[in-house]
């Protein structure tokens, strides 16, 4: 039950803060706050136990939503559904820590939507009915639209649009594959059921089952995003208010990523593995493609979001390869590319905040200035380009290890994006922070509040725990992962 | 040697140290933490050392396990050190000669506003540093590796305040990333063929599982080649070395000489097993070695800036240790390498008083006759470019002679391989003395103000020291490596390769003393292609940067975003036309319908 209990925690704590906030300014942040305490202290007995059984979940709720469909709320989550609600729950810390200054009007809508979008999140990662999973795929996209297109910046309008087109009409592919699958479920044994456990036994190794991988491929890469697909997440990442991009970067492209492996490989072993050197392809040049892009900016947020992208690449390729090397390292590289991203989209708020531009151009000199800020933007810059003793270390380097084993020759084009990586986030350190001060700062810019502090704080250390001891995720996952591997062949 | 873990744990206690107090330490005390941390890791290392050698006859290695880094699936690296004489040399080394920059550091940089910075970035390298060499395993290792990198980074745009020293500073980083990439690429290919980045296993398996000469020994030595020559400067990526002279004196002393920059050498001689299995990618190490060694003595011959003189040299002479490795002369490499580093932190070092006294100059044209005005610096210079020079009896002429002897050893190519290091020891002391003659030489033009004191003289003076007597040290790196080759050079060939330098220092003298050097215009196009480091700069400019950042330039806007925006242009166009049908006329509705419903009948008919 603690699952829902966390989603209900959530949901309450949406509607409670909209309705509270006409009463007093402040009572919709202690409101959200509380729900994620209470959310949290939910999850905590979640934490899976290393070595544990590989066909444990660690948690099952099932109950009949639609009968007639076999349509249940059934929620289950093993330790990587855990871990990555884990990570939920950490950035929505991170996120309400950063909107605590920034957001001024509607805050209790604000609140509203931040919660309804970690419920969502929440929601996808536990949901093992493809039908619930639908529908938390959905209340996840509406209220980060509606952030977007509310709190956004100056183009909020087109960014917001563009993320709800992108998202909803690659969902549709994935509802139509979704139903197709029920119904080929339905003519080989007669059982009409939404359940992830008796669709995984669904013979798909036909050419529909090709055309239904597709249908979730297409989703899925739209969320991580990859290329193609990816042009909604620059101009969203840009538009966003700072936690609209922590939440953005941090969570919801791990759904994505989270949907290939959960769904993509068990449901459709043959067609994913016969689909794997394209999907692997496009990851590769995603990697090396949005490297080149991010270098080219000068907006710092547009910059990360490139840099986003190419990192993402990272965890294409680790899931197309499927092995538990890759498929481990998958883990890591999303837990670290939450964190560094959330961290690298945070500062840009704080800039922002004190700026009123994202222009590198015209930053500069900020060392002597702000020299906390500039620490902590050094070390997630160190973070974002792969320097070992750092969360992404480890990620992208037991990925490339993995894929190697399986594609030597695409692992190591990727693994080019080792040196374009330097040359983006040493362009953030060198326009924003070294150098004689330039004009956005002639009039002083202040370092870090106590607030601030403890936002970079908290997502410095996970990043330097990651680095040093990242066996405390690799333990947890090496179970499911394997038992996901059995799975999809 | 429970203790080993002190070694690289507390340099880095002294980083994190300096790094939280964020600079509200009183300038004492981040001296105190600064350079205490690594004298306490020096004497450490000591204890250890004695441990080593009192413990084990036989010299065998030693490892610490301190935690399970990462294990996923059958892959597993540990956080663990490891101890033989190989990385017991190194840390000698890194720690002897850093204690004693670091003791000198404390008082060059005293009067810099960010002084608890400087020390902060010197802890932190002394720990990656000191990882790089006692890694148990290559990832472990290639943290050490990164984690210099980033030092050297930080350091060389240490006076961040100036672009071009963040230039300089993005170019090392990017550069030697370059190198690093081929490295990791030849970690996951060793991963995959031996299913383990465990060094001591690596280099049993490498012998069992590889046949001399085949194509995947070849194929994995030549990338850890590019990891190498990247970080060591040698060819083809040497280019960042000399621009890296941005940094502060202490900085190029420590990363830039003595042992960031020798990071190449340790990774070839730490994974000789390997290479031994290819022996063609040996030979290119050793023709590496030579053709760096050369290029740099050229270049060095035509540079003004004392400070970018010394980095060619430093290039020249890591040419020469990886001359030696490719050579089979690998434990002559390492102590190469050790006396390379005594000698040229004693050069850097002195040439950082020289830049002091003269209040940050640094070109060489500007100053001469400082023989008398400067006698420390001056004596200190001349022992040191002694040893560069390789004059009997230095530790330079021991080390560089046991190098020339063993590649004379080498069946068919050996006496080409020698003849080209002798030539290379003859340029080495045509440009170090034409140094010397410049800059202590002549008439006196300047009035210096020589930095004295207890953090200036002393470590400059046992430096000076070390350097004239290191030939005598005896190095345990010897029971790690393969044995040299054995037998000696003829007797004039010795003679030649000793005589070769004095007659470079007979032609500098000739050329560079008494000023005569200022009428000298000898071809001044292939001197300045010299000085430009032989084209390499704007050849990488043209063939790679440029058409880069052009590239990113035209699609700074991605073109692929003109996939949406362009759909979303062709329907609001449809749109535009669809509407203006629908205009309320109810004579065109009859129209087209009258129309539409002809050409319907008329398909239905001809069909």
């Amino acid at each position: 039950m603690q699952l829902l209990g966390i989603l209900i925690s959530l949901l309450a704590g949406g509607l409670l803060a909209l309705l509270c906030d006409r009463y007093a300014s402040a009572a919709a942040r202690w409101i959200s706050l509380t729900s994620l305490l209470i959310a949290t202290v939910l999850w905590l007995p979640l934490w899976p136990q290393a070595g544990a059984d590989a066909s444990t979940w660690l948690i099952h709720t099932d109950t009949v939503w639609v009968q007639r469909f076999g349509i249940h709320i059934l929620l289950a989550t093993d330790a990587i559904g855990s871990i990555l609600i884990g990570l939920t729950l950490l950035l929505g810390y991170i996120a309400l820590l950063s909107s605590w200054g920034e957001i001024k009007h509607r805050v209790g809508l604000f609140y509203l939507n931040l919660l309804f979008t970690l419920a969502g999140v929440i929601g996808v990662f536990s949901a093992m009915d493809l039908f619930l999973f639908f529908v938390f795929w959905e209340v996840m996209l509406v209220p980060m639209f509606l952030i977007i297109s509310i709190w956004g910046h100056e183009n909020r309008r087109y960014a917001a649009l563009k993320f709800f087109i992108y998202t909803q009409a690659s969902s549709l592919l994935m509802l139509a594959a979704m139903l197709t699958l029920v119904l080929l479920h339905y003519q080989q044994t007669g059982l009409l059921t939404f359940s992830w456990f008796a669709l995984t036994q669904t013979d798909t190794d036909s050419t529909i089952g090709w055309w239904l991988m597709l249908g979730f491929y297409v989703a899925f890469l739209v969320k991580l995003p990859g290329i193609p697909v990816h042009n909604w997440l620059p101009d969203a990442h840009t538009q966003a208010p700072t936690p609209g991009s922590i939440l953005l970067a941090g969570i919801l492209l791990k759904t994505g990523a989270y949907g290939l492996l959960r769904f993509v490989f068990p449901l459709f072993p043959q067609a994913a593995a016969e689909f794997a050197p394209i999907a692997i392809t496009l990851g590769v040049i995603s990697i090396l493609y949005a490297a080149k892009l991010a270098f080219a900016q000068s907006d710092l947020k547009r910059l990360i979001a490139y840099t986003s992208i190419s990192h993402m690449g990272f965890v294409s390729l680790g899931i197309f390869a499927w092995n538990s090397l890759s498929l481990q390292g998958t883990m890591i590289q999303m837990i670290a590319h939450g964190l560094s991203s959330a961290a690298l989209f945070a500062i840009a708020g704080l800039l922002q905040q004190r700026l009123h531009s994202r222009d590198l151009n015209r930053m500069g000199g900020l060392w002597q200035l702000a020299p906390k800020l500039s620490a902590f933007t050094m070390l997630f810059s160190l973070a974002a380009l792969g320097l070992p003793g750092l969360g992404n270390f480890v990620g992208e380097f037991v990925v490339l290890l993995g894929s190697f084993q399986v594609y030597p020759w695409a692992t190591a084009i990727a693994a080019l994006g080792m040196v374009l990586a330097p040359v983006y986030a040493l362009f953030i350190l060198q326009k924003g922070f070294f150098g004689p001060p330039n004009e956005l700062v002639q009039n002083g810019v202040a370092d870090l509040s106590a607030r601030e502090l403890l936002m970079l704080g908290i997502l410095a250390v996970g990043l330097i725990i990651l680095g040093f001891w990242p066996n405390l995720i690799l333990d947890l996952s090496a179970a499911p992962i394997h038992h996901l591997l059995q799975r999809g062949g | 040697m429970q203790l080993l873990w002190l070694i690289p744990a507390l340099p880095l206690l002294g980083f994190i140290i300096l790094v939280l107090t964020r600079g509200q330490m009183a300038r004492q005390s981040a001296r105190l933490v600064g350079v205490g941390s690594i004298a306490l890791s020096a004497a450490v290392t000591l204890l250890v050392a004695s441990d080593f050698y009192a413990q084990n006859q036989s010299q065998l290695g030693f490892t610490l396990e301190l935690w399970q880094w990462m294990s996923a699936a059958d892959f597993n690296a540990g956080f663990s050190l490891y101890l033989d004489g190989l990385s017991l040399s190194m840390l000698f080394v890194i720690t002897g000669v850093g204690t004693l920059i670091h003791w000198y550091a404390s008082g060059y940089m005293w009067d810099d506003p960010d002084y608890s910075r400087f020390f902060a970035y010197m802890n932190l390298f002394v720990a990656a540093m000191l990882m790089l060499v006692l890694a148990d395993n290559l990832v472990l290792l290639f943290l050490g590796w990164e984690g210099v990198g980033v030092c050297s980074f930080l350091l060389i745009g240490f006076w961040y305040k100036d672009p071009a020293n963040g230039y300089a500073a993005r170019k090392a980083f990017i550069v030697t990333r370059a190198g690093d990439t081929a490295f990791a690429i030849g970690l996951f290919l060793l991963f995959k063929e031996l299913g383990s980045l465990h060094i001591q296993d690596l280099l049993q398996l490498a012998q069992i599982e590889f046949s001399v000469g085949a194509n995947t020994p070849t194929l994995i030595a030549a990338l850890l080649l590019g990891g190498a020559v990247g970080k060591s400067a040698q060819l083809p990526l040497q280019t960042w070395l000399p621009d890296a002279m941005a940094g502060p004196t202490p900085v190029s002393a420590l990363i830039h000489a003595a042992t960031m920059v020798t990071a190449g050498v340790y990774l070839i001689a730490r994974c000789h097993s390997i290479f031994l299995q290819a022996p063609d990618i040996l030979l290119l190490v050793a023709l590496i070695g030579l053709a760096t060694l050369l290029i740099a003595g050229f270049s060095a011959l035509n540079q003004n800036d004392i400070k970018r003189v010394l980095a060619y040299s430093t290039m020249s002479q890591i040419g020469y240790m990886f001359f030696a490795l490719g050579v089979g002369a690998w434990s002559e490499s390492i102590f190469h390498l050790m006396t390379h580093a005594l000698f040229k932190a004693l050069l850097f070092m002195t040439a950082g008083s020289i830049i002091l006294a003269l209040h940050h100059e640094q070109d060489i044209r500007a100053m001469g006759g400082l023989r008398k005005q400067l006698p420390v610096p001056f004596w200190c210079f001349l022992i040191g470019t002694a040893c560069l020079v390789a004059l009997p009896p230095t530790s330079g002429f021991v080390s560089k002679e046991a190098i020339l002897n063993a590649s004379w050893q080498l069946p068919i190519y050996g006496p080409w391989l020698w003849a080209g290091g002798v030539f290379g020891a003859c340029l080495t002391a045509l440009y170090s003395f034409r140094l010397i003659f410049m800059v202590f030489g002549g008439e006196s033009t300047c009035q210096p103000e020589e930095p004295k004191g207890w953090q200036f003289h002393p470590p400059l003076l046992i430096l000076a020291v070390l350097s004239l007597f290191g030939g005598l040290l005896v190095l345990p790196a010897g029971a790690v490596l393969p044995a040299s080759p054995d037998g000696h050079a003829p007797l004039l060939a010795e003679l030649i390769a000793i005589g070769l330098p004095l007659l470079g220092i007979g032609l500098a003298y000739q050329i560079y003393s008494r000023g005569q050097w200022q009428q000298l215009r000898h071809a001044p196009r292939l001197s300045h292609w010299f000085e430009q480091g032989w084209g390499f700069d704007s050849l990488y400019q043209r063939l790679l940067v440029q058409p880069l950042l052009a590239l990113s330039k035209i699609n700074k806007n991605d073109i692929i975003d003109q996939m949406p925006i362009q759909l979303a242009l062709v329907s609001s166009r449809l749109f535009t036309i669809f509407s203006r049908m629908q205009n309320g006329q109810l004579r065109i509705y009859v129209a087209s319908m009258t129309a539409a419903a002809i050409l319907i009948i008329a398909l239905t008919v001809t069909l």
